[in-house]
């Protein structure tokens, strides 16, 4: 009862005029970027970082959110359209979706994804809303030792047991760390991994790191790529409006979609892909069209992913909002905004700062309804978008990437710093080493330095802090599965089916 | 006891891979080399700024050996990526694009500068259009300086393109003012 209280005084904040406009903008701007390939919203909103300097904060999280929900609607827009996901969430979207767009039912795969993306981001912020004061009263209870634990689990789940292989997580979390501890150490004053050069004191601005990876890397890739052959854009076909039929199979796709989607975000492992998956699979196995799978496509296939996509997406924000533990690129970057305003999020932002919490969940509420109203009415718009040429679309991403790192200081040093960082992206890319654990290792990675240290502090340096707290033990066991677990599974596996014989050269 | 399965992938050395591992490898080695020129006050003899740089250093030294063994038993690049050659020429421009930008940017200011790096790397993308590039290319540039760097209050700074508008503005809003 007490959050329905918050929820009414956070949606006095959010319609306010100018509220209302930040959110008007978010979402439309997150929309394009969701829609354009080579945008995301971990990038856009890195570009914008800037902004904290000039607007109150629940102005620049109210466009922040709007953004990062608008990149989900837009991104299925261009999954089912142009079978190019611009996100990983949407990966599983363009398998069917794509496919209901080729035999010319497009309208209904763009309706059951935007309706799907509203009533599960609705039933999502709902959770963030009803979820988040829970967390807060069991997360009082945590010290520094339970903290960094927690920390180290988010840092296993996000980069080895979500992605392809553990060891280029793992790598690309370790290279974020690197990064992350450049400048000046806060609790000594001592200067670290600067290389003796002044420009680097003040550590690598998450803006240059996220521009360098997301959109250098990614542009240079595209380069490298073009003979990969392109893909067509399916002209959109087929009335928007949902038969009785469709609907009848997509509502209960959308309410699975979204109980698996939220739980899975909230976690403090996050990530879209497990729960979009593993809705593809349930919904592939109830459904009673199962011929319709990958051949034509199975509306239920799009409708499934689409709701587990937006609720994990929601739930992403319980851990960043109640623990300050991002769990995905994008998180990671609005926690840099909010060191920006010298926010800490954490267990007490829901008390202090209860007009920018509240006030961004109810935008959130709002950007769903602005949203479903962009991506269906106005899908024409979008689709218009989808037509840019590519070679003036990444040339303008790289204009934009100057603007927003040059700005900064003004410095040459940081174009350089942006160029490496953006060699390194292209690497990762060609190489299938995932970016978003090197963002998520930079920012969280000194943050869990504090924690261990104040921990190591408290503890007279007693090592035992760590094991010694059952919850902290927990935590630590758990990341330690996570790390282990799939590896020995996956031997198991492999030694049933290949019987026990023992094959030399197989060590 | 050797299957058909077996003798058909036998393992192969991976070059890009094992550079790669290589390449961490070294960056270990930097970090190395960095953390052991952090001075370490005695105050801080517990846990000092140096911890977190050799767990690092440690956890970047182990999996830069797991790549390379990687590397060694084959690599682990996608089929499809290693059958889609490089087009090192594209690659090229762009890289081109951002190096005329990075030497440019000051000496011309950055709307020049964006102009020549937007039609290198629309050149290298395949766009034969050139003269409309570099109207695209100074409208966009543009639109960037004066709505997204103004808006978002972050100095720029400004080379001859920019001086000559300023000036123009300038004027044009005196005429009107006055």
């Amino acid at each position: 009862m007490e959050t329905l209280g918050h929820l009414a005084h956070g949606f006095a904040v959010a319609f306010s005029p100018t509220n209302l406009l930040w959110c008007l903008l978010g979402t439309t701007l997150g929309t394009a970027i969701g829609v354009l390939p080579g945008l995301g919203p971990a990038l856009t909103i890195a570009l914008l970082l800037p902004i904290t300097y000039q607007v109150a904060p629940e102005a620049s999280f109210i466009l922040f959110a709007g953004i990062y929900y608008g990149a989900m609607y837009g991104g299925s827009t261009t999954s089912i359209l142009l079978n190019t996901p611009g996100e990983s969430a949407t990966i599983v979207t363009a398998l069917e979706g794509n496919k209901m767009a080729r035999s010319g039912r497009g309208g209904a795969a763009l309706a059951t994804s935007a309706i799907g993306s509203f009533v599960a981001g609705t039933i999502g912020t709902l959770g963030v809303a009803f979820l988040a004061p829970v967390v807060v009263k069991f997360a009082l209870a945590f010290g520094p030792a339970e903290y960094f634990s927690l920390m180290v689990l988010a840092f296993i789940t996000v980069s080895a047991v979500l992605g392809s292989s553990s060891v280029r997580g793992l790598t690309s979390l370790f290279a974020g760390f690197v990064i992350g501890m450049i400048g000046v150490d806060l609790q000594t004053g001592q200067p670290r991994f600067t290389f003796g050069m002044t420009e680097l004191l003040d550590g690598v601005d998450v803006i240059i790191a996220a521009v360098g990876l997301f959109a250098v890397g990614e542009t240079l890739y595209m380069a490298s790529r073009r003979y990969a052959g392109k893909d067509e854009i399916v002209p959109l076909r087929g009335s928007l409006y949902m038969t009785a039929a469709e609907w009848g199979r997509s509502w209960k796709a959308w309410l699975r979609g979204a109980a698996i989607g939220f739980p899975i975000g909230a976690m403090p492992a996050g990530g879209a892909e497990i729960p979009t998956f593993l809705s593809y699979a349930i919904e592939k196995k109830l459904s009673k069209h199962k011929e319709e799978f990958g051949t034509v496509g199975a509306i239920e296939g799009v409708a499934g992913p689409e709701a587990a996509n937006n609720a994990s997406a929601a739930g992403v924000l319980v851990p960043m909002l109640t623990l300050g533990l991002p769990t995905s690129a994008t998180a990671a970057i609005m926690l840099s905004a909010f060191q920006s305003y010298g926010i800490n999020p954490g267990p007490l932002l829901l008390t202090t700062q209860a007009n920018l919490v509240w006030g961004l969940i109810a935008s959130l509420f709002i950007a769903n309804v602005i949203l479903v109203i962009l991506n269906l009415p106005l899908i024409g718009l979008w689709v218009r978008l989808l037509k840019i040429p590519a070679p003036q679309l990444y040339a303008g991403i790289l204009v934009f990437a100057t603007v927003g790192t040059y700005g900064i200081s003004q410095s040459p040093i940081d174009l350089v710093i942006l160029y490496l960082l953006g060699a390194a992206g292209f690497l990762m890319r060609r190489f299938d080493f995932p970016t978003a654990p090197v963002i998520i290792g930079m920012i969280l990675g000194p943050l869990a330095e504090t924690q261990f240290r104040r921990a190591m502090t408290i503890s007279n340096g007693d090592w035992s802090v760590f094991y010694k707290h059952p919850l902290s033990l927990t935590l630590l066991t758990l990341a330690f599965i996570g790390l282990v677990g799939p590896h020995i599974w996956a031997f198991i596996e492999h030694r049933r089916r290949r019987g026990p014989e023992h094959v030399p050269g197989d060590a | 006891m050797s299957t058909t399965n077996q003798q058909a992938a036998p393992p192969r050395l991976a070059v890009p891979e094992l550079l790669i591992g290589i390449g961490l490898l070294a960056c270990a080695g930097a970090v190395a080399w960095q953390t052991l020129a952090i001075p370490v006050s005695p105050l801080y003899s517990k846990v000092g700024p140096t911890v977190f740089p050799y767990l690092t250093m440690a956890g970047l030294i182990v999996l830069s050996l797991l790549l390379i063994l990687a590397a060694l038993r084959g690599g682990w690049q996608p089929e499809e990526e290693k059958e889609t050659p490089t087009d090192w020429k594209a690659l090229g421009f762009v890289v081109i694009g951002l190096l005329a930008n990075l030497l440019l940017i000051q000496p011309l200011g950055f709307t020049a500068a964006s102009v020549i790096m937007f039609v290198l790397v629309c050149y290298g993308f395949g766009s034969r259009h050139t003269l409309r590039d570099v109207f695209t290319g100074l409208v966009l540039a543009l639109a960037a300086y004066f709505g997204f760097a103004k808006a978002l209050g972050v100095n720029i700074g400004a080379g001859f393109v920019e001086n000559q508008l300023n000036t123009v503005i300038d004027a044009f809003s005196t005429t009107l003012g006055g």
